[in-house]
């Protein structure tokens, strides 16, 4: 019992310690961002890795959601006679939730994992250590340069997530079952607002991009050196991006949308 | 070098599909063709009910779209709900007599204002006001007036029996 205890109060104690050294990282990194800025090259590679390669998989998953959704949608509003709402359904769901959303989690298993695994491994191997042996920081040179590509490149994926998604829908919805064209554009852009829906899944992805790139690179960074430790980060990453990623957007829909 | 051109390029090609991808949300899928920012007046209505009308809700006449709600208000000492019109400065010349009424688009659909032209030589001008209004029609009402007019029928029948 007295042993529980104890094994509690350390595990506490280990999550605060570890909620503080992945601020003050946060903190480094953000420091170092100047640094990024005066060597743009390094930003393009990551951008490179991070944003460029999983263009792909993030594309083809907004097509067949987006297809998905319009197949789902048609026999429901079909029932009430209301197909030509499709274009609303489809586009409402993907640019408010499923666009950020997907692609986030998408983005913690495709990018944020190498990020992690790059880095627990320059750990592993010491050469993070070498590099502070040569008076280059590798927050500067190694962390800040990932962080702030994965930001950006976040909401980038996401706006092309929703963009391929609603063509998707528009393929099947009209292409396949056979919903009116013009009624399917003209609904959509009578609902949707330019504001509160796509400017606001904007801000979701850009939130998003933070949590998952931060919580990649600090994962990488704080491994236990060892291959069992960097394995154990990279499920970490996935874990707790997923995690973290499903409760903000909790909390943002409710500031977003909860009004009304 | 020739690695770090093609890096830029395919960099370059993603952050450009990106913006476009944000683009085609703007323009295709959101309001943001439909609400081009013309040049518009704004006249006034009282309403006794708005039902569910909302502020944005469109403005139509003979159903073709000619503005949008830009403000629901309440106005204390009429105890009446004040509604004010945005409409498009390329509609100027409606009647003063014009009159203003909340439908609903189909049976559940969305409310929105439908105004239908008067006959008289004046016309509407910014900051007016349309006297001749006509409440939303609500379901609870008619139900409960169809319920009453049927149970005092009921009871006349008694009567006469």
């Amino acid at each position: 019992m007295l042993e529980w205890i104890r094994q509690l109060g350390r595990g506490g104690f280990e999550f605060f310690e570890k909620l503080g050294r992945g601020n003050l990282f946060l903190l480094k990194t953000l420091v170092g961002m100047p640094a990024v800025l005066a060597r743009p090259h390094l930003l393009i590679v990551q951008l490179l890795s991070v944003g460029v390669l999983s263009f792909l998989i993030i594309a083809v998953s907004g097509l067949f959601v987006g297809m998905v959704l319009a197949l789902q949608g048609y026999n429901t509003l079909v029932d009430f006679g209301a197909e030509e709402s499709l274009g609303v359904v489809v586009s409402l769901s993907i640019v408010r939730e499923l666009g950020p959303v997907v692609t986030a989690l998408l983005f913690a298993g495709r990018a944020g994992s190498a990020l992690t695994a790059e880095i627990g491994l320059m750990k592993a191997t010491e050469q993070l250590s070498g590099m502070e042996m040569m008076a280059v920081d590798p927050i500067h040179r190694v962390i800040a340069p990932r962080f702030l590509a994965g930001f950006l490149a976040m909401p980038l994926l996401a706006a092309i997530f929703s963009a391929v998604g609603i063509y998707g829908g528009f393929f099947v919805g009209v292409g396949l079952l056979g919903v009116d064209d013009g009624a399917f554009w003209s609904q959509m852009q009578d609902k949707v607002d330019l504001y509160e829906d796509v400017l606001n899944g904007v801000i979701k992805s850009l939130v998003f991009g933070f949590v998952c790139a931060w919580i990649a690179v600090f994962e990488g960074y704080d491994a236990t050196p060892t291959s069992e430790g960097v394995s154990r980060a990279t499920t970490r990453t996935v874990v707790h991006s997923a995690l973290a990623v499903l409760g903000l957007d909790f909390v943002l829909t409710a500031l977003m949308f909860g009004d009304n | 070098m020739k690695q770090t051109k093609t890096t830029e390029l395919l960099v370059g090609m993603f952050v450009a599909a990106g913006i476009a991808a944000l683009f085609v949300l703007a323009m295709k899928v959101s309001n943001l063709s439909t609400f081009t920012q013309t040049d518009t007046y704004t006249v006034t209505a009282h309403f006794e009910n708005i039902g569910g009308l909302k502020v944005r809700s469109p403005v139509t006449v003979g159903g073709v779209r000619v503005g949008r709600v830009s403000a629901i208000d309440y106005d204390t000492q009429r105890y009446e709900a004040v509604v004010s019109l945005e409409l498009d400065q390329k509609y100027d010349n409606f009647p003063e007599d014009t009159s203003a009424s909340i439908y609903t688009a189909g049976l559940l659909g969305e409310q929105y204002i439908g105004l239908e032209p008067g006959g008289s030589p004046d016309v509407l001008s910014d900051g007016a006001e349309i006297e001749l209004t006509q409440s939303a029609l609500i379901m609870e009402k008619l139900v409960s007036k169809f319920l009453f007019s049927k149970a005092a029928e009921g009871g006349q029948n008694a009567d006469a029996q």
